[in-house]
């Protein structure tokens, strides 16, 4: 890594925010995000004691003062330490994310949501920003550096799935073209993989917003129009930046096929995991074989690289 | 505008209600929607029924947004269309008009600090990674639950959730 790089990060301390499906449904990409932050020699604590953002699409939904009350808390925590706060989830990333600009431009909302906060002697300040991992390493990082640490390139076709939150609402975002960005693409590129263009690439997993959890069959007629497209494009896997994507995409295929008889079987990797291959860590110890969608002929494939 | 039954409820609507006025009905929002391609979702439709009144609360489209932020990106009139989702989702919720399922992830918020608690297979998961069963967030302290715990009290967001 250059020198110049080097010093960039070294004034970037973070905490890690897990969110709620990482740690408790796919504790894989947790583990994977430690083995890639210290790989990159990247200084970040967990942030203890943090709760959910809270959900942005359904909890916002239900109540704004509490949304804000309970996000404002877990961005106090880590003010406390004095670090950025690095999410790996796109809807924590935007839940907080929103929740920042939204308190930091409000004096009387802050002021408002603090009366809250001084019930647990807490307080917003409103002193650190909410980073997500691809714009952090994109920006922070560079994939020409990351390119350098790789030991195993990954010989492999990558269908990227960007979600939503991550990009938008632009207004709240880091700036990044939302109709065709391309910052992810060379996030995955510098791990050897090639990502393919495919029709509807910005197109929602269907998962958020509560339509998962409350109206499954509609969040599953986006998920089949999505992963027809990935299969018509003839890869390898799919790479994502959010758990939420991750679990739909992933537990998506299952229940396709459980409901049509259909032989989805595309495996679903967080980009965590697909740098975590890159740096030699195998499927097992990245927690790739813990999806819900398993696909021998792809671990085989990662388990006969050179 | 006159104080018709429409303009009564878009006034309840925190920032987005004026915003909605400035609809001129190009439909670019339900063209640029993803849920509508496939479910009944009409975005414009259901801005438009927002303007008349309050049956949009019940509206059972109004829970199909993925909240993917297409509409909001592309409205030529710069409407902040999923804000005003949002707005018009927390004032039926408010009436107790919520998906029982809906409900069921508000109280898992409002019992354990995550909307998706850890259950005994993600435990077992952790450990054959070789990582703490709890993961050091809220259940792993006690305190921390706590705090989480009197700000939805204070924010009477478990009565919001409750049966009652």
């Amino acid at each position: 890594m250059s020198e110049s790089a080097r010093k960039e990060h070294e004034m970037n301390k973070l905490s890690l925010f897990l969110g709620c499906v990482i740690p408790n449904r796919y504790p894989g990409i947790e583990k994977s995000t430690k083995l890639c932050l210290e790989k990159l020699d990247i200084d970040c604590v967990d942030l203890e004691g943090a709760s959910c953002c809270p959900a942005p699409g359904i909890l916002r939904s239900f109540d704004k003062t509490t949304w804000l009350v309970l996000s404002s808390r877990n961005i106090s925590l880590t003010e406390d330490l004095g670090r950025d706060m690095l999410t790996i989830c796109n809807g924590c990333y935007g839940s907080l994310a929103d929740a920042n600009n939204e308190l930091k431009a409000d004096e009387d909302l802050k002021e408002s949501v603090n009366s809250h906060l001084a019930a647990v002697d807490r307080e917003f300040k409103g002193t650190q920003d909410i980073r997500h991992i691809t714009e952090f390493l994109y920006q922070e990082i560079e994939p020409e550096n990351i390119r350098e640490l790789v030991t195993n390139p990954l010989k492999i076709r990558v269908a990227v799935h960007y979600g939503c939150h991550l990009l938008k609402p632009s207004k709240g975002r880091v700036g990044m073209s939302v109709e065709r960005p391309s910052f992810f693409d060379e996030l995955v590129e510098a791990t050897g993989a090639v990502s393919v263009d495919y029709p509807d690439k910005m197109e929602c997993c269907g998962a958020g917003g509560g339509v998962r959890s409350a109206l499954s069959d509609e969040a599953l007629a986006l998920t089949e129009h999505k992963l027809s497209m990935i299969e018509a494009a003839g890869v390898e896997c799919i790479v994502n930046a959010c758990p939420f994507c991750h679990m739909q995409l992933d537990v998506g295929q299952t229940d396709l096929n459980e409901r049509d008889g259909t032989e989805h079987s595309i495996p679903v990797l967080h980009y965590t995991q697909l740098l975590g291959l890159a740096f030699g860590y195998t499927v097992e110890e990245l927690g790739i074989d813990l999806n819900s969608t398993l696909n021998k002929a792809f671990f085989e494939m990662i388990e006969d690289r050179p | 505008m006159s104080a018709t039954n429409g303009s009564t409820f878009l006034s309840r609507l925190d920032k987005t209600g004026t915003d909605i006025l400035k609809c001129m009905h190009c439909g670019v929002c339900t063209g640029s929607c993803p849920s509508g391609r496939h479910t009944s979702l009409n975005v414009r439709n259901l801005l438009r029924k927002a303007r008349k009144g309050e049956s949009v609360l019940s509206d059972e489209t109004l829970w199909t947004c993925t909240t993917c932020y297409n509409c909001q990106e592309r409205c030529p009139r710069g409407i902040d269309i999923v804000d005003a989702i949002f707005e018009i989702r927390a004032i039926a919720v408010h009436e107790g008009i919520i998906l029982k399922e809906h409900r069921t992830v508000g109280k898992l918020l409002v019992e354990h600090g995550h909307a998706v608690p850890i259950n005994a297979e993600n435990e077992a998961k952790r450990e054959a990674l070789g990582m703490d069963a709890l993961p050091p967030t809220v259940h792993s302290f006690p305190d921390a639950l706590s705090e989480v715990k009197k700000l939805i009290a204070n924010c009477k967001f478990d009565e919001l959730m409750s049966n009652e």
